[in-house]
């Protein structure tokens, strides 16, 4: 019983824990699109036809907050 | 939220796991209905959907053109009307500086016509009143040298003078000559 | 996920965040076989009638100028067109109508599933894979049809130092593999998180003293979602694009 309640607890330790990879995902987000917006107004011209690869950028930075934020959820419920 | 010591106790009893998601049972459902989603979309867009909204972009965007060159067309005529005007209303300028130069130049031979004939008069006229004057004045001196004659043959008779008139004549001619 | 009458004793608050993502049989209860019409099915067809609805209907007039549906269709076209055409380039445009069917299908199914008690196909990882692996194994049989063995110069980056180059396909390779699991998993994911942060809040709702501060949580999460709902629609096809475009044109 005390073996189920600790891996209950490391469970829950653990979520907590893979959901601090949504926090870097975020400040991974934050710079690609800081970062394009600090090029979009040195060269407003150019920034127009680089959306599609700031979107691109911003779904590969979040595709990995995705997977902590997967690892959590599978901690949380099917572990 | 499910209590861990529930999933721990009737995770294996019940046949729903934590994540819906990860229920092996449900996937041969969605993979199915998912692959008739797909393909009647599919036939939907290729046989439907998209050759009428290819079409009707390319019947608006040849609309457009048509138009845009229709209206280059008009722009073209309007210029060429324009033009014409423009050239209509030169040929006019001209036409009427034709006509008032030569109405002025008929007016001016007219008028110096007039002024010619007009002159032709005066100095007919003038040489007229000179012939007359001319008359008269010789007309004048005539009786002046009949009257000096009479005169002088009369004085030179009163002076007891011989009645030669050829003398006083040649003197009478003398003295209104000199 | 536990069951209703475990929920019913939980204690002050009762979160059922996964609940909205179960399947169910729509008539009746029972085993959910390969055939049976699930809610699954309900939605995947409403995302059909969807489509239909915006691309064939509204179109249906042909008219010059477009009205209010017929604009929102052709605006949907000339975005997939456009996108096809700038990622891939001109011999890319032949595979349109496949890119169109996925980012119609994707769009609308995210859209759908934001209306409250619907259930969101795209939020399942069966559904999303089977998108994912789909356009990865396609896109690797076109590349070796298209390119024969020179599509293998994917991994052989010639650019780099000779001794590198073994380790950068190896690289490659693993990160050409990852494709089709980040492919499938972010829209779903995604989808999927969305959901349940908007049920969390629902459920802090329950507490009256956090339930304003909850409620507005909910519509401003609600707004983001919309978002995510289309920029994942539109990343799903992008990189669907940028994979076409490796296929067809494999020397970098």
């Amino acid at each position: 019983m005390e073996l189920v309640a600790a891996a209950a607890l490391g469970k829950f330790i653990g979520a907590g824990l893979a959901a601090i990879g949504s926090g870097a995902a975020a400040i991974g987000v934050g710079h690609v699109a800081g970062n394009f917006l600090a090029g979009a107004l040195r060269n407003p011209s150019a920034a127009a036809g680089q959306t599609a690869t700031l979107f691109i950028g911003i779904a590969f930075a979040e595709a990995l907050g995705i997977f902590a934020f997967l690892v959590a959820l599978l901690l949380m419920f099917a572990v | 939220m499910a209590t861990p010591t529930h999933d721990a106790g009737h995770a294996a009893a019940t046949s729903a796991p934590g994540m819906p998601q990860l229920n092996i049972e449900h996937f041969p459902n969605q993979i199915f209905w998912l692959a008739v989603t797909l393909v009647v979309i599919y036939f939907v867009l290729s046989r439907v959907a998209l050759p009428r909204i290819g079409g009707i972009l390319a019947e608006r965007a040849g609309t457009i053109t048509n138009d845009i060159a229709a209206a280059e067309e008009l722009k073209a005529k309007a210029l060429a009307a324009e033009e014409a005007y423009n050239k209509a209303l030169a040929d006019a300028r001209t036409e009427a500086n034709r006509i008032a130069a030569a109405t002025k130049a008929e007016i001016q031979g007219e008028l110096a016509q007039a002024i010619a004939k007009a002159d032709a008069e005066i100095a007919a006229k003038t040489a007229e009143s000179e012939k007359a004057v001319a008359e008269i004045r010789a007309g004048a001196a005539a009786a002046v040298e009949e009257v000096a004659r009479d005169t002088a043959a009369a004085l030179v008779a009163a002076l007891g003078g011989k009645d030669d008139a050829k003398a006083v004549n040649a003197a009478v001619d003398t003295r209104i000559k000199g | 996920m536990a069951t209703e009458e475990h929920a019913a004793e939980g204690s002050t608050l009762v979160f059922h965040p996964m609940d909205q993502f179960i399947v169910k049989p729509l008539f009746g209860e029972g085993p959910v076989a390969w055939y049976t019409p699930t809610n699954a099915t309900l939605w995947m067809g409403l995302a059909i009638v969807a489509v239909i609805a915006l691309l064939v209907l509204s179109t249906s007039k042909r008219a010059i100028v477009p009205g209010r549906g017929q604009s929102i269709a052709e605006m949907a076209y000339g975005f997939v067109y456009k996108m096809v055409e700038d990622v891939t380039g001109k011999d890319g445009i032949k595979y349109f109508p496949y890119i169109m069917t996925l980012f119609m299908f994707i769009v609308c199914a995210n859209f759908l599933g934001l209306i409250p008690g619907s259930f969101t196909t795209t939020s399942h990882i069966a559904v999303t894979a089977i998108l994912g692996f789909g356009v990865f194994i396609c896109v690797t049989i076109l590349g070796f049809v298209k390119n024969g063995t020179h599509f293998l110069g994917l991994f052989w980056v010639s650019s780099a130092p000779l001794a590198l180059r073994p380790i950068l396909a190896i690289i490659e390779l693993i990160s050409y593999f990852v494709r089709p699991v980040s492919h499938s998993i972010r829209l779903a994911g995604n989808m999927m998180a969305g959901h349940a942060v908007l049920k969390v809040f629902a459920g802090f709702a329950q507490v009256a003293a956090i339930a304003p501060i909850a409620i507005l949580g909910v519509t401003a999460i609600y707004g983001l979602e919309l978002l995510v709902a289309f920029i994942q629609a539109y990343v799903f096809t992008i990189l669907t694009c940028v994979y076409l475009k490796d296929a067809l044109h494999p020397g970098h």
